[in-house]
């Protein structure tokens, strides 16, 4: 638990006249982490493709060939074709754009949902883990009654009282996700804490928000980093769910999850309908755990250093 | 303690650090204490080297946390500076960090890895604000690394790509940041290469006699303790039980735990070290959750006779050197009478016969 967190601490002996240390000149950390993570070739594909995904939902008004909801009645369940590659859905509407256009409210909740997470679940996880004694039980007696519910049941419950929305589908998932966030600060910050820097960042007189920001939190950020990406997947997976059930944004907006759920009904004439945006879903999911992978193997130090050539 | 008029910079009296050792499972009762310190009385000079030395697991190092109020002491006082340590506020508290410093074991763990050299030598001075401003931090940095014999042009470089030799350096240039009175150095070369060992050690003697610092050195070592110190304190299970300058303990030890801690040491001397005669006791240190009754050394020691079960020793001016002290019954019944059936102490204190 409390392993050495530093890479390449390889305690060698050293001669009696110690030579200044390696000539390159210091890279910073997360330099070096992107690096690394440029030579894992699965996480690299995936920021890649995450970056476009991205790119596509920030600038989809300029890229979708259409507006979301023009109708062309003459062009109802249209295959595939040339001018429009995805099809049209029952209202004649290219769904291409509706894909591109569902991006932006997919990813939008899954980002707002996550960053909820994250901020709120890390911040209980820290002061649970920091402080210890009743504080722990207290917030992680709370955190258990959060994740004794199923995470959908619990977000539909949240929507159900709160009303169907995109503002409500972030603050569901995001809540639901508080207490993961909360339970691997914790566990990273109970390892870190222990760790003789802390111990002698105090003995210099370093109050407990100097220990909390400067050295807890930075050494037990890297589970909580590869948590966030991993999240990100079952973020948009869950905005999915509750936009098929109809909890999530409102009709006619496009979002994956709503396309699925109107594709639905048309599965045996169109596959066309519900294939795209499912494949953008799997895709965006897949993207996210991939990387969260890769973040794994590289924030991870004794994976670090064997990748980095055992060298550094 | 006696003798020297010289002034105590650390004090403490009757210092006790207890964890409570709690079972498992959800209730958590408190099954009993684990004595780490127990009842300690230690004055520390201004300027002198005073020598901590005892077995694993003797409370050394839970002393030196203690003194610093790192660990928070359950009973008795710490003085520092005339001042009481354990009852200070949150601002003296700082005051006292940056006048006391502390320099740890492992060098490897002791140094945040996600920090550059500066920002780790740097940090006393952010906490307590010295040298504001970026280039005097800066130009301050690079003359505490010059004081310990390292490059400045380092500053920018991580902890990992240094070697522990370098890193213990590291960590004494952040001890020294705040121009502390005190070190406690608790066990700063333990980790390190012999050949390095002798380099940090030496460094540890200049730097006290260049900054005029008061050092506690915490050490399983004696060579080395007796190498540095001027003083030398003796513990044995959570007790310090003998304290005189270092030549007397070294040359006429008066307390039998530490005459068979001396003949474990070996001699440098081939023919001295042939003759040398170790004195080595009989079975482990009992645990500091089940302290003896009377002297805490009766299980183990040579000598024991009919009131060490009985009468808690005191320390007691012995030898001829002054100030040297000893907690031992040899030199006179001195101490607290207590109840021999302890329910938590063996009873059994060898055959009373067996004295010499």
């Amino acid at each position: 638990m409390t392993q050495l967190p530093t890479p390449g601490a390889t305690p060698a002996a050293p001669p009696p006249s110690e030579p200044p240390p390696t000539a390159a000149p210091p890279r910073p950390r997360w330099r070096e982490t992107l690096g690394l993570l440029a030579r894992n070739p699965t996480a690299a594909v995936s920021a890649v493709v995450l970056v476009l995904i991205v790119l596509m939902a920030v600038f989809d008004e300029t890229l979708a060939p259409d507006g979301p909801n023009e109708q062309d009645p003459s062009l109802q369940l249209q295959p595939p074709s040339r001018s429009h590659p995805f099809g049209t859905d029952e209202f004649g509407r290219d769904i291409l754009s509706r894909v591109v256009l569902g991006a932006a409210t997919s990813l939008r909740v899954g980002f707002a949902s996550v960053a909820f997470a994250l901020v709120v679940g890390t911040l209980i996880g820290l002061l649970a883990g920091y402080y210890g004694r009743w504080v722990d039980d207290a917030l992680m007696r709370l955190m258990d009654v959060l994740f004794a519910f199923p995470a959908v049941l619990l977000a539909i419950a949240i929507v159900a009282i709160r009303g169907a929305g995109p503002a409500n589908a972030i603050l569901a998932i995001g809540i639901v996700y508080v207490p993961i966030f909360a339970r691997v600060t914790r566990a990273s910050v109970l390892g870190v804490r222990e760790e003789v820097y802390v111990r002698a960042s105090r003995s210099v007189g370093a109050s407990d928000w100097r220990l909390i920001t400067r050295h807890v939190l930075p050494n037990a950020a890297p589970p909580i980093i590869v948590q966030t990406s991993i999240s990100l997947a079952f973020a948009v997976l869950a905005e999915a769910a509750l936009s098929f059930l109809g909890l999530g944004p409102r009709r006619p907006n496009p979002s994956w999850g709503l396309m699925l759920a109107d594709g639905r009904g048309f599965i045996d004439q169109a596959w066309w309908y519900t294939v795209f945006p499912g494949l953008a879903i799997v895709v965006t999911v897949l993207c996210f755990n991939l990387l969260g992978d890769g973040l794994r193997d590289v924030l991870d130090p004794r994976q670090r250093t064997l990748m980095a050539g055992g060298g550094r | 303690m006696t003798s020297t008029t010289q002034e105590v910079l650390v004090s403490a009296r009757g210092l006790e650090v207890h964890f409570p050792i709690r079972s498992g499972g959800a209730l958590r009762r408190t099954t009993g204490v684990l004595r780490a310190v127990d009842g300690v009385d230690l004055d520390v000079y201004r300027g002198e080297t005073l020598g901590l030395v005892g077995e694993s697991g003797c409370g050394k190092s839970t002393l030196g946390n203690a003194l610093l109020r790192l660990v928070p002491p359950t009973g008795g006082t710490v003085a520092f500076d005339g001042a009481d340590v354990t009852g200070m506020g949150r601002r003296e508290l700082r005051e006292l960090r940056r006048r006391a410093g502390m320099v740890f074991q492992d060098p490897f763990a002791s140094l945040d890895p996600r920090r550059t050299v500066a920002q780790t030598v740097a940090e006393p001075l952010e906490v307590h604000g010295l040298h504001p401003g970026r280039q005097a931090r800066a130009a301050r940095v690079r003359e505490l690394l010059q004081l310990v014999g390292l490059d400045p042009g380092v500053a920018a470089r991580y902890p990992h790509e240094f070697s522990g030799g370098q890193r213990q350096r590291v960590g004494i240039a952040r001890a020294l940041a705040g121009e502390p009175d005190f070190l406690v150095c608790d066990e700063a070369i333990a980790s390190l290469d012999v050949s390095v060992q002798a380099q940090v050690l030496n460094l540890l003697r200049r730097l006290q006699r260049q900054l005029g610092l008061t050092l506690l050195f915490i050490s399983h070592d004696l060579s080395a303790v007796r190498h540095v110190s001027d003083r030398i304190a003796v513990m044995y299970l959570g007790r310090v039980v003998e304290v005189g300058p270092a030549a007397a303990v070294a040359a006429e030890p008066q307390m039998p735990y530490t005459r068979a801690l001396l003949s474990a040491v070996p001699l440098p001397h081939p023919r001295l070290e042939r003759s040398r005669q170790r004195i080595v006791l009989r079975g482990d240190v009992p645990s500091p959750s089940r302290v003896p009754s009377g002297c805490r050394f009766r299980t183990r020691c040579p000598d024991v006779f009919e009131p060490c079960p009985d009468v808690d020793p005191a320390l007691q001016p012995v030898g001829s050197a002054p100030g040297h002290v000893a907690a031992c019954h040899l030199h006179g019944v001195v101490g607290t009478p207590v109840e021999r059936e302890r329910p938590d102490a063996p009873v059994d204190a060898g055959d009373p016969a067996a004295r010499r």
